[in-house]
């Protein structure tokens, strides 16, 4: 089974979604494939009917934009494989279809990181993002105690948003201090729409207990959480909780980017002022050029979607707004950066590697990622180190190593190339 | 560091972790120099299978030879190195490959190897995941498989707790050998009189004009399904494509690995010097594999990759002296590196020791190819100094 | 539209509201999707199908990602 189009969109989040809607409505038939059953990506899933306010009208006004006849929508797709330099492979309900395209704009947007510490594995242990993402999908919350750790804007976000469902929020605990946090908050100055943005969140959870220079030292039960020990300002403390949602930042999805061959740096994606890689056809947009938040990643989607229908007077219009973004997302980092005390959350016993089993202990007594491997199976596993490395690179200093399709488990029938199938060119009405 | 060793591997895959257990078990100070990570290279890309196999007289002695040290090894090996007496079943699909069956069965049974010939029922019973109907099998019960990385890791540790003991230099590449010296990357200079050159298909950067050329492999691996497949299973077309020195070819060929999951493979190319992974190869395998197990195409796939195997001229290994009296070869494994590891280890130190030998060593001399006599006298000399 | 379905929970029928994924569907049964290796209990990590904690067997497919997956009336679903 075959598609084709001018330009595939890679990843149904903002960014994708502006890049599709722009390339659409200057006339490019467009491509939007995406793992899940609907767009929004992770940030705006079931956004049209959803409770997060602040994106609400946003997110409403691009999703109606995204009925547009050429644009075809092929959610519940993975992309697993480069079939060849002008197509990719893909996978959805146990089959595989290659999809062909004249350009490529990759939008994979980003996953949180982990990091271990004792009894991260029990279940209801989840990520921030995570169960924002699983009360959109039925998760059940209502009257639940959950505490929020990590660090990063989206514990807000996340918090507030729980609050509307019915979850009673325990606390909020940011890792970074007080002091590092402040110039973030200065700097908000520079952002007008952020500040609303922080109001709001700050509105929502105005009872809710927030922490900094905080962190999980312990999540504890039996065969599911039930307690959970702090550190807050070098004090523990225990709190029981029905869920833990802990996460430190986002990091980017590159997987994609680097199987066709698009230069990375600092494990970031490298575009030039027109979204373009390295790779002539190919563009990206979004979290995996650098983590920066939903509003640089609809910017530079709108960017990416402009340049392939031609439009490179209109993106240029999107620069000014693109660098100030960037610069709220510059000093978010900073703000936001991890203290080197998570490194000595883990003990030799804790779980590295979650697919395999793998302790810590085990790990470390290696000089490399790929020793690490092969002698403890650690990155072995399904996830193919998206967890585990993640959390070595920063633990241990890791470079996880080079990428090889599968870049998602398929089936083995994926793997095998087809001669000339059945050939479906999608039209546009 | 030290500097001056008894003897020096330069690779520490599995056969030269074999060898500098080998060399410390006989009271040698022994060095490895190893440029990536210990059974990083071919050792961590192959099947791991410990098997006979009857392509010559002197392929069935070192295999068979072999494979009586790893089972007798078995026992105290730890759980990470997998090892499982699974044995292989050879599958035939029709009757002319029934009568290589018979050939086979003969053949192993004359030589005291445990064989039962498997009719068309009888396979399916052993592996119901197999395609019906088959023609039959042969069942090869001395036969297993194993996680070669962790393997080459026992054999180093083991080499370690010997004495004198055994240096293990990780992260360096020699640059050079010869004449007593390895240079290493960094500019060191580590000497010794007996150097063993056992880096698999990169010996002739080290050992110009040595008789190995780069013979690319693939594999694939699935997620977890235990018992799907119980033992190896190769089709008797496989010793087509391992016996050709010219062409391109995919065997099938699956095994279980003791996590579940089914390794998929064969395939051999000549003159294929990238690492990347070919599609059309990839997708020659999945097809072979489908046609005798058809339940695997809808089995998950989590990775698949490539690597290199040492082939030489005439399929067997090179295992002793070169011109320069200090440099030694234990290369050329072709796919049967695993399985014979452990005697090509034994047979280098009994030459080096001039021991007898427990099999005839000259089919595995480097002088066959390159008409040099044997062993010279100088390296015993050198060695009791 | 409905408002639920019945999906069918390790051989038990099991409500649902529509558009639920299968891994919220194991938590309002109140099981978790699989074992560990090590013979763990555990949910999903995620909810972005990139951890494959949430694996369940649905509809006799193993290794099954449930967090994007969306319920479907008489959808067979097997935790480990």
């Amino acid at each position: 089974m075959m598609h084709e189009f001018e330009t595939l969109v890679v990843g149904g989040g903002p960014a994708g979604i502006a890049a599709a809607v722009c390339a659409a409505e200057h006339g490019v038939r467009v491509g939007l494939i995406d793992d899940n059953p609907s767009a929004g990506g992770q940030i705006w899933r079931g956004s049209a009917k959803g409770t997060d306010n602040s994106h609400r009208d946003s997110a409403t006004g691009w999703q109606h934009r995204l009925n547009n006849p050429r644009i075809t929508q092929l959610q519940g797709w993975s992309v697993f494989e480069q079939a060849s330099s002008g197509s990719l492979r893909a996978e959805h309900n146990s089959s595989s279809a290659d999809l062909r395209f004249e350009k490529l704009i990759l939008a994979t947007g980003a996953r949180e990181r982990f990091l271990p510490f004792p009894g991260w594995t029990l279940p209801n242990v989840v990520g921030v993002g995570a169960i924002q993402a699983m009360v959109k999908a039925g998760l059940p919350v209502h009257g639940k105690r959950v505490v929020i750790a990590g660090s990063g804007p989206l514990l807000l976000a996340v918090a507030a948003f729980l609050k509307s469902a019915g979850a009673k929020v325990v606390c909020v605990c940011e890792q970074a201090s007080a002091s590092q946090l402040l110039p973030f908050a200065i700097g908000l100055v520079k952002t007008p729409g952020k500040i609303i943005e922080g109001v709001r969140y700050k509105a929502a959870t105005l009872d809710v207990p927030f922490h900094t220079s905080a962190w999980p030292v312990e999540a504890l039960g039996d065969r599911k959480l039930n307690a959970v020990i702090l550190s807050v300002h070098g004090k523990t403390k225990t709190l029981h909780c029905d869920y833990l949602a802990c996460g430190f930042h986002l990091v980017p999805n590159t997987e994609l980017a680097a199987l066709v061959g698009c230069e990375l740096s600092n494990g970031a994606v490298v575009v030039d002022e027109w979204q373009q890689t390295s790779v002539s056809n190919i563009y990206c947009a979004g979290e995996p050029t650098g983590i920066g938040g939903v509003e640089l990643s609809l910017t530079e989607g709108q960017i990416a979607g402009l340049v392939v229908a031609g439009q490179k007077e209109k993106a240029h219009t999107l620069f000014g707004q693109r660098k100030q973004f960037t610069r709220f997302a510059a000093g978010l980092a900073q703000a936001f950066a991890l203290r080197s005390e998570l490194k000595a959350l883990p003990t030799e016993t804790t779980l590295i590697c979650r697919c395999e089993d793998v302790a810590y202990g085990a790990v470390r007594q290696h000089h490399s990622w790929r020793a690490a491997k092969l002698h403890t199976r650690c990155g072995m596993g399904p996830c193919q180190g998206r967890i585990c490395g993640t959390a070595t690179e920063y633990l241990l200093g890791w470079n996880a190593g080079s990428v090889r399709p599968p870049i998602f488990p398929a089936l083995v029938s994926g793997l095998a190339s087809h001669p000339e199938p059945e050939f479906q060119k999608t039209e546009g009405d | 560091m030290n500097n001056r060793y008894d003897a020096l591997v330069v690779g520490a895959g599995i056969v030269g972790a074999a060898c500098a257990l080998e060399l410390s078990s006989a009271g040698l100070q022994v060095a490895v120099v190893e440029r990536d990570s210990v059974g990083s290279g071919a050792t961590a890309a192959g099947m791991g299978h410990v098997v006979v196999m009857d392509d010559s007289e002197a392929q069935f002695a070192l295999t068979s030879y072999s494979q009586s040290l790893w089972n007798a090894l078995s026992p105290e090996l730890p759980l990470s190195v997998e090892y499982q007496r699974t044995g292989t079943i050879w599958v035939a699909a029709d009757e002319e490959e029934m009568a290589e069956v018979e050939r086979k069965f003969e053949y192993y049974t004359a030589r005291g190897i445990p064989v039962e010939i498997l009719d068309s029922q009888g396979v399916a019973e052993a592996e119901p995941n197999l395609r019906l109907p088959l023609a039959g099998g042969l069942r090869v019960l001395s036969d297993a498989v194993l996680y070669p990385p962790c393997a080459a890791g026992y054999l180093l540790e083991m080499a370690k707790i010997q004495k004198p003991g055994v240096a293990l230099i990780l992260g360096r590449s020699a640059i050079q050998i010869g004449e007593g010296r390895v240079v290493l990357d960094d500019g060191t200079t580590l000497l010794s009189p007996l150097i063993v050159n056992a880096t698999g298909s990169f010996a002739p950067e080290l050992t110009p004009g040595v008789a190995v050329k780069k013979r690319k492999g693939h594999l694939i691996i699935t997620d977890r399904y235990p018992g799907f497949v119980r033992h190896q299973l190769v089709e008797l077309g496989y010793l087509k494509s391992a016996h050709s020195s010219t062409t391109d070819s995919v065997a099938f060929n699956v095994q279980p690995r003791s996590t579940g999951q089914l390794l998929i493979g064969s395939s051999r190319q000549f003159d294929a010097e990238d690492s990347g992974v070919d599609r059309e190869i990839v997708t020659a395998m999945v097809e072979r594999a489908a046609l005798y197990l058809p339940g695997i195409a809808r089995l998950s796939a989590l990775r698949v990759w490539s690597g290199f195997r040492a082939a030489t001229p005439d399929k067997l290994p090179l295992i002793g002296p070169t011109e320069d009296p200090s440099i030694f070869l234990a290369t050329g494994h072709e796919g049967l590196g695993i399985t014979t590891s452990l005697a090509t280890a034994r047979l280098l130190v009994d030459q080096l020791l001039q021991r007898t030998s427990e099999i005839p060593v000259e089919p595995y001399l480097p002088s066959r190819l390159t008409g040099e006599s044997t062993v010279p006298l100088r390296v015993k000399e050198m060695f009791h100094a | 539209m409905p408002e639920s379905i019945v999906v069918r929970m390790n051989g038990m029928p099991l409500t649902v509201p529509a558009r639920c994924s299968v891994a919220a569907a194991i938590s309002i049964a109140d099981l978790t999707c699989r074992t560990s290796v090590t013979g763990e209990e555990r949910g999903p990590l995620c909810a972005m199908g990139i951890c494959f904690e949430c694996r369940a067997t649905v509809n006799g497919m193993e290794h099954t990602r449930t967090c994007q997956l969306l319920c479907e009336p008489a959808m067979d679903i097997r935790t480990s």
